[in-house]
């Protein structure tokens, strides 16, 4: 097919981007709201016709590149590989629901907020795209931009310092990362075209001996574990989730800790094989510490909301260590959970929204007997809740089942202990449900009705994705198939 | 070979005669880069040396210099009643600049760094009913002079030391091997004096009184382009002088350079006026120019021409807000974004940019000058430190955005009759230069490659 110079990667980044500067122009906030949901919708659109022309290199800018600083040999190189297009395709879903089940709050100065989500969108997109490594770290900060304003401005009340923390523990990652790029970028092999190259085909036939890989491994793996967060950089995750507006808390768990992973997965892993078989222990048991010691404080947690991001910090720990167990079911089980995870942790976001709405009201021990008052919301969470769990037949129980069976088959122990933060997972989880859902009505939930039909049209989609992908997984197998393989390439 | 264009000296130049000047000799030093050929020649022997790389600087200098005037201009009649005093002033600064950046013996970079001084202790003093500005500027004098002449020994040493008994600093051949005694106590000494000039640890101290003392139209242009200007003159010494000395200076320079950035970026993390901040502020950016000192290649001078650009206009831009402030400490930005949401968003462009977040020139500059001190290839630390530093400097340089958009003020925090359209206009363009040289930097650096 003849190139029509349209190419999903580039219409993925530059969409948003275009559309949240527009956004910025208008003053009507109903307008801009409607404009967002709009444009969101027409990036799934994208996204989608980039999964259904997925056999076609030519649009997915697998070969394309423009030059952009020459002196330095940046290219703007963009492309979508399956585990690209996966991760797009989740920030593609993820917007209009955001939108969608937040579509009744109403915000200050609304199109500054609308606009400044559609360049998080933009800076997502571009990190899951870019095959270019400053490239790829302009976008992992343009992504963090926009989410550092919306949480300071739309926040709870302590948002300027959780935010802060947040940005501050970001931003240092991202400059240790960023030395290391350029450390790499130095040691590229020189092409016919420039001396040193930031492309990612440059950066793994990268000339590295084995001490440089070893600490150059930590400064990618601190920003990127400071983005996941893994054990010890997560302190700034309960806090940043607890004060951010539910709308940015949601891409942020949703999608911007895929970021993590998934560079793990793109930068980290082809560039230091030597480092990565080095260090894989270090990092499991560091994962699995993480797990435990979040599941124990998830446990405790009498916040809904800090009780979700604990557990997110679990579930994370849980997929940072299937990765460096190096084995391809365990990769599978990543990517799968990557998407999984995010759908999932959405849904339980909107229904802490939803619940927070209308009794103003995240205490665990100040709620109560909301089934009673609004049966479709508990049959959602419900739903939704075990598949937070992993039961069978939902979509996460797929990919911790692959995740568990390569960390069994790399140690048993370490798998057993791993295997605790499971059970922990069923007791907040369940006691959440049974404390908040059922149980006594009390005052304040007294007065809950039940959801509306746009907020039950969006959790009725999450929770077919979720039945579908459980008891399908196939589709997605299939798409993220040929980028395990290649991550794995410099292992076998 | 010429001078950088000729030099109005007029006494009575009103800011027009000014602003022309200056494009006057803005589109002189284009012309002369594009074509290669200079366009007024004044024999001086030799002294002076234009090549693309210093033509560029001076073009950045001078435009840098052209949107202070039209930022600045009408501010400089709240100082005191000799306003063509000051741009007669400004403009014999802009001739020592053009001079250092030129120089080619070492008797001329003397000069040059003289005719900077000179007019800056007067400007610092100018408030003259200011009794922290006299103190200021007499701080200045002392200190300065006493560099002046510790400059002066070094050059001296110098003189004695090389075999060739030359002041031109391509002609010294100093060779690679152990230096000489007195080559090595001429080298120290001209090291501190500059240190001094541009502020670097352990020699900064004089920066924070000064540039608080000064009126703030003034530290507006201290803290820019006579900054970078001095930068340059430090580096292009080092690199023409002493390069091939290098590997027995730089641990000296690194030492400097490191404790320039945590001095620096420490300090200000401490300070409630944003005047004295972004003094502090400037001894950090200074370590990080510092790093081209270190390095010293190609790379680094590109990178420094940018990074005088980059770092430049975010200080104008600052600076030209700050003077229309009430209050200059850091809750007197409290809910600017309210008030003047244009004025808060090109600041929050400009502290974007010094913190160096991508799509800003400061980012271009930073990835310059860690490329070139990680090709450099030694001392790996002080690439580390200063990441980690410039992680410190956006604690202090958000805390403005965060005073400017999250926290509230019912009271008016700027002089608002002051603020005309113009000016906002003028801010929002350096606020778009600032984000065009951030995506496309080539757009300064090819100059450097006519």
């Amino acid at each position: 097919m003849q190139n029509l110079g349209i190419r999903f990667p580039d219409l993925l980044i530059w969409f948003p981007l275009i559309a949240g500067l527009a956004c910025f122009i208008m003053r009507d906030e109903k307008k801009s709201r409607a404009w967002a949901l709009f444009s969101s919708f027409i990036t799934l659109g994208i996204s989608v016709a980039s999964w259904l022309n997925a056999g076609n290199p030519e649009l997915n800018g697998l070969t394309f590149s423009y030059e952009w600083l020459k002196y330095s040999g940046v290219n703007f190189a963009v492309s979508l590989d399956g585990m690209g297009r996966l991760l797009t395709g989740l920030t593609a879903i993820a917007f209009p629901v955001i939108f969608i089940s937040t579509y009744r709050n109403s915000y200050k100065n609304a199109s500054v907020f609308f606009g400044l989500m559609l360049l998080a969108q933009s800076g997502l997109m571009g990190v899951f795209c870019a095959t270019d490594a400053l490239l790829f770290y302009f976008f992992w900060e343009l992504a963090l931009i926009p989410v550092y304003f919306l949480c300071s401005r739309w926040g709870g009340e302590k948002r300027i310092q959780a935010t802060f923390k947040f940005f501050i523990y970001t931003f240092t990652g991202s400059l240790l990362m960023l030395v290391g790029i350029i450390y790499v970028y130095l040691h590229t092999v020189p092409t016919a075209f420039s001396e040193h190259s930031f492309s990612m085909r440059a950066f793994h036939a990268a000339l590295l001996s084995p001490t440089e890989q070893n600490w150059l491994f930590w400064l990618f793996f601190i920003a990127f574990a400071i983005k996941m967060p893994v054990f010890p950089f997560h302190t700034w995750q309960p806090d940043t989730y607890e004060q951010a507006p539910a709308a940015t808390t949601m891409v942020l768990s949703g999608i911007m800790v895929k970021m993590g992973l998934f560079a793990v997965i793109r930068w980290l892993l082809p560039v230091f094989p030597l480092a990565v078989v080095h260090f894989d222990k270090a990092v499991i048991i560091l994962s699995v510490i993480g797990m435990i010691y979040a599941s124990l404080l998830a446990m405790k947690q009498d916040d809904l909301k800090r009780l979700v991001a604990y557990s997110s910090i679990a579930h994370i720990g849980l997929m940072s260590a299937a990765i460096f167990t190096l084995k391809e079911v365990g990769m599978q089980g990543v990517m799968f959970q990557m998407f999984s995870h995010g759908i999932n942790i959405i849904g339980m976001w909107i229904i802490i929204e939803l619940l927070e709405r209308q009794t103003g009201i995240r205490k665990i021990s100040e709620l109560g007997g909301v089934a009673h008052k609004a049966p479709v919301l508990t049959i959602m969470l419900v739903v939704i809740a075990l598949a937070n769990i992993a039961l069978p037949l939902t979509n996460a129980f797929v990919g911790e089942f692959m995740m568990f069976s390569s960390l069994f088959s790399y140690n048993v122990w370490i798998a057993t202990i791993a295997g605790i933060s499971i059970i922990l997972a069923a007791v907040y989880t369940l006691n959440m449900v049974q404390k908040v859902f059922y149980g006594e009505t009390v005052p304040v939930t007294a007065l809950i009705r039940d959801i509306a039909w746009h907020e039950k049209f969006i959790l009725a989609v999450l929770v077919l994705i979720i039945f579908v992908l459980g008891v399908f997984p196939k589709p997605v197998i299939d798409l993220t198939l040929e980028s395990v393989k290649a991550a794995l390439t410099r292992f076998s | 070979m010429m001078l950088g264009g000729a030099f109005i000296k007029d006494r009575r130049t009103p800011v027009y005669l000014g602003i022309g000047g200056l494009l006057a000799i803005l589109a002189a030093c284009a012309v002369e880069l594009k074509t290669g050929r200079p366009l007024l020649v004044i024999d001086v022997k030799d002294m002076l040396h234009a090549n693309s790389f210093n033509l560029t600087f001076i073009m950045v200098a001078l435009g840098c210099t052209l949107l202070y005037f039209l930022l600045n201009g009408r501010d400089f009649e709240k100082v005191g009643p000799h306003v063509s005093e000051y741009f007669a002033l400004i403009f014999f600064i802009l001739c020592g600049v053009s001079i250092v950046a030129t120089f080619n013996t070492l008797l001329m970079l003397f000069l040059g760094i003289e005719i900077i001084s000179i007019p800056l202790y007067i400007l610092t003093g100018s408030d003259k009913r200011n009794l922290k500005s006299n103190e200021a500027a007499l701080k200045y004098f002392l200190m300065g002079s006493f560099s002046t002449g510790i400059m002066l020994l070094g050059i001296a040493f110098m003189y004695g030391g090389n075999v060739m008994g030359t002041f031109f600093i391509n002609n010294m051949n100093l060779g690679s091997g152990p230096m000489p005694a007195l080559i090595g106590v001429g080298l120290v000494l001209l090291m501190v004096s500059m240190s001094f000039k541009v502020s670097a640890a352990p020699f900064h101290f004089w920066t924070p009184d000064v540039y608080d003392g000064a009126p703030t139209v003034f530290t507006s242009f201290m803290a820019s382009i006579v900054k970078v200007a001095s930068f340059f003159a430090f580096v292009r010494l080092f690199e023409s002088a002493f390069g091939t000395l290098q590997s027995q200076w730089q641990t000296l320079v690194a030492v400097i350079t490191a404790a320039t950035l945590i001095i620096g970026n420490l300090t200000a993390v401490f300070q409630q006026s944003v005047k004295r901040m972004l003094a502090y502020s400037s001894i950090a950016q200074a370590g990080f120019m510092l790093l081209a000192l270190f390095a010293l290649n190609d790379t680094a001078k590109e990178g420094l021409v940018l990074y005088a650009a980059a770092y430049s206009l975010a200080t104008i831009g600052l600076f030209a807000v700050l003077v229309k402030m009430k209050d200059y400490t850091v809750d007197g930005f409290n809910g600017l974004s309210k008030q003047q949401p244009l004025l808060a968003l090109t600041v929050t462009i400009f502290l974007l940019s010094l913190t160096g977040i991508p799509l800003t020139a400061g980012f271009q500059a930073k990835f310059y000058m860690l490329w070139a001190a990680i090709q450099n290839g030694h001392h790996f630390w002080l690439v580390i430190l200063a990441v980690l530093c410039a992680a410190i400097s956006a604690y202090y340089y958000f805390r403005i955005i965060q005073a400017m958009y999250f926290r509230e003020n019912s009271e008016t925090v700027m002089n608002e009759w002051d603020i005309t359209p113009s000016f906002k206009y003028l801010l929002l363009i350096t606020a778009v230069l600032i984000i065009v040289l951030g995506i496309f930097p080539n757009l300064v650096i090819d100059w450097l490659h006519y």
